[in-house]
């Protein structure tokens, strides 16, 4: 999950890492009122989880409380990259004479954690690292070990942060990487880390993922999820505990394993270059144990979109047996009909692996009108894919 | 021979007691594995009965392999206790430790793996969040399905399970030798690299099935040791390649951040490594039959 910057630099400052003043609003009046609270200059800044916002008109100096609002109505309500900025958040300006980078990340290759740090902060890391290769220092971070005192040192050396800030850096990387641990974040990256007139260092920005996995012990993460940009068949189906993302395509999707699934996406998009570039309309993984119930919230969820004019499962059974997931795909329809949501889409199952010759015979025998067996994925995908493009 | 588990491969598993890991035990009973255990320091001098095998509990890994020379654990225990459990197992020095439960934070798999290095690596890690090893009619550990295919001398290895079933299921007339889950994960124990590597030296291997997906670089990294090291045929297929870019589908690992980890760029670099890689799994099933026949 990634957060806002303004959850980022709340994050930071329970941390007790140095931030600026600032607050989150999401009309103008409340940033009227936070501005009044800051006192003097702030800055206003679109909350979008996309780069070049400054570049796109969403981060605003304002002089006072009756400028702060009139940012703030400006910036509201304004698309970003396809992101529509709901919040704003306020901040108190600094007198930036250094901008440095600070990153923590995951190192897959590695399966650790690394350190990116450098002096030319301020821009993209990426050009610093192509254009400037020397001033971007990578360090790896033992994840049993962390990121002690003398680590933070060893980071402060290799990016050659200068002497005056050294002590200020070290002491930030040790609390930096406290607060990456106990979030359990997988990306923690500050850019600028900056050094103001007064001579300290403060954390500008934040740009911070959290893994989903570790939920189960942060209750507290829920209340970052920003509600305004879940997809809302994606809520209903994660209310009902499926793995769903929402596509853009027409031939819905339900599959059991995520690689499948996946697998599934490709074979339908090519399909769907035969038949007026059709594609797929949501990744749903319903995972090992397909029962009825299951079944039956997929279809739910799947058919709720008014996109999707075709709908393909595919099944390998591997623990979970073929009749059974058969059996459910009926008893599902039924379900659904009975809670007065009868289906009205043609299904296209394909069953394969651990009795699927008895899953076939009860599809054949259910004789509904609605669903038809294609024995081989390929061949299910490209029914699927003719079906929806004649529905479209 | 097959790699890593063979049917003189002794198993035991954690979280043996609970839901998923008496459901999997009894499974892996069926196959023929040789289960010599289960740990649970709750429940340790006890016993649970599975259709009539009756198998001891342990109080810990170490004890267990003291008591029945297990040199396998499979690992079923909830997210919150696997980190330990892991922990565990590379404590007592077990060769092979088979992690399939899902869910489980990237730091803690980040601590164990870099216990098991500061250890010395004695434990081969396979997983989290993976189906397991089989080699067919010798021994499985794990989830996979042991009807699928009967031995055979093709080996694979993949990040996914259900794909891992299908090709099993497409290549059931050669059978296998051993198939490798490696897991979804951003952060695994034993790679693609690990796998081909073993897999070229089994003399019991004649070709290679590589299942990758998107996300990481880890099949670029694969591609570049293949080229280098496997003189043995392999045959790729990679998941995602419509996938659009910041979705994470299913799998942590599987999500695409710019331009690097795409479908694209590892069929790339597979295909100058000279593995030829199938655009389905079906075409993939088809290119290894040519290279069998």
């Amino acid at each position: 999950m990634d957060l806002f910057e303004y959850q980022g630099r709340d994050l930071f400052e329970r941390h007790g890492l140095p931030v600026l003043g600032g607050g989150v609003a999401e009309t103008p009046q409340e940033a009227r009122a936070i501005a009044e609270r800051l006192g003097g200059k702030v800055v206003v800044k679109a909350q979008v989880k996309v780069g070049g916002r400054g570049k796109a008109g969403g981060v605003k100096l304002a002089d006072g409380a009756d400028e702060a609002e009139a940012r703030a109505t400006d910036i509201l309500g304004m698309d970003i990259k396809g992101h529509t900025v709901h919040k704003v958040m306020l901040a108190e300006t600094a007198d930036i004479k250094d901008e440095y980078y600070f990153s923590y990340l995951l190192d897959r290759a590695n399966r650790t954690f690394l350190c990116i740090a450098s002096v030319a902060g301020g821009m993209e890391i990426e050009t610093v690292a192509e254009e400037q290769p020397d001033k971007v220092a990578k360090i790896a971070i033992d994840a049993v070990e962390g990121v002690t005192g003398a680590k933070a040192r060893e980071i402060v050396a290799a990016a050659q942060f200068p002497a005056e800030v050294a002590e200020q850096i070290t002491d930030i990387a040790v609390k930096l990487w406290q607060a990456f641990v106990a979030e359990d974040a997988t990306l923690v990256e500050v850019n600028p880390l900056a050094k103001v007139g007064d001579g300290r260092v403060l954390l500008l920005d934040a740009k911070i993922t959290l893994d989903e996995n570790a939920a189960f012990r942060h209750p507290d993460h829920e209340a970052l999820v920003d509600q305004s940009a879940v997809d809302p068949l994606e809520q209903a189906a994660k209310a009902k505990n499926l793995n769903y993302v929402k596509l853009d395509g027409e031939v819905g999707i339900i599959g059991n394993g995520a690689g499948l699934v996946m697998s599934t996406l490709d074979v339908v998009a090519y399909a769907g270059e035969g038949h007026g570039g059709v594609k797929p309309a949501n990744f749903l993984d319903i995972g090992g144990g397909a029962s009825a119930q299951v079944m039956a919230n997929g279809l739910e969820v799947v058919l709720s979109d008014p996109a999707v004019k075709s709908v393909f499962v595919n099944v390998f059974g591997g623990i979970t047996a073929c009749d059974e997931v058969a059996n459910g795909i009926i008893q599902a329809l039924a379900l659904l009909g009975e809670r007065g949501e009868a289906v009205t889409k043609p299904l296209v199952v394909r069953l394969d692996g651990n009795n699927a010759e008895a899953g076939r015979a009860i599809l054949d025998e259910a004789k509904n009108p609605l669903v038809e067996r294609v024995d081989t994925m390929d061949g299910a995908a490209e029914r699927a894919a003719e079906l929806a493009a004649a529905g479209k | 021979m097959a790699i890593w588990l063979t049917k003189d491969s002794k198993v035991i598993v954690q979280g043996m007691t609970g839901s998923e890991g008496s459901k999997h035990t009894r499974r892996m009973l069926a196959a023929g594995t040789n289960v010599v255990g289960g740990v649970n320091p709750r429940k340790a001098g006890t016993s649970v009965d599975f259709d009539g095998t009756s198998l001891p509990v342990f109080a810990s890994v170490g004890e267990a392999m003291k008591e029945t020379g297990a040199d396998v654990s499979v690992i079923f225990v909830p997210p919150a206790f696997t980190k330990a459990a892991v922990l565990e197992a590379v404590d007592a020095e077990i060769p092979l430790a088979v992690v399939i439960t899902e869910g489980v934070p990237v730091q803690d798999s980040a601590a164990f793996w870099a216990h098991n290095i500061a250890q010395g690596q004695k434990t081969r890690i396979i997983g989290p969040n993976c189906p397991g090893i089989a080699s067919p009619g010798a021994s499985n550990a794990g989830i996979i399905p042991a009807d699928i295919t009967p031995a055979g001398r093709i080996g694979l290895v993949s990040k996914s399970g259900t794909l891992t079933y299908q090709l099993m299921y497409e290549l059931r007339d050669f059978g296998f030798s051993t198939c490798v889950g490696i897991g979804g994960d951003p952060i695994i124990g034993t790679t693609h690299i690990d796998a081909l590597k073993a897999f070229q030296e089994d003399p019991e291997t004649d070709a290679i099935v590589m299942i990758g997906e998107i996300g990481g670089d880890a099949e670029e990294r694969a591609a570049e040791f293949i080229k280098a090291n496997v003189t043995k045929p392999v045959v790729g297929y990679i998941a995602g390649f419509t996938a659009p870019p910041g979705k994470t589908m299913g799998h942590a690992g599987a999500i695409i951040s710019g331009s690097a980890g795409t479908a694209d760029a590892k069929k790339e670099a597979l295909e100058a490594a000279g593995v030829k890689v199938g655009k389905t799994p079906s075409e993939t099933a088809r290119l290894m039959r040519e290279v069998m026949s």
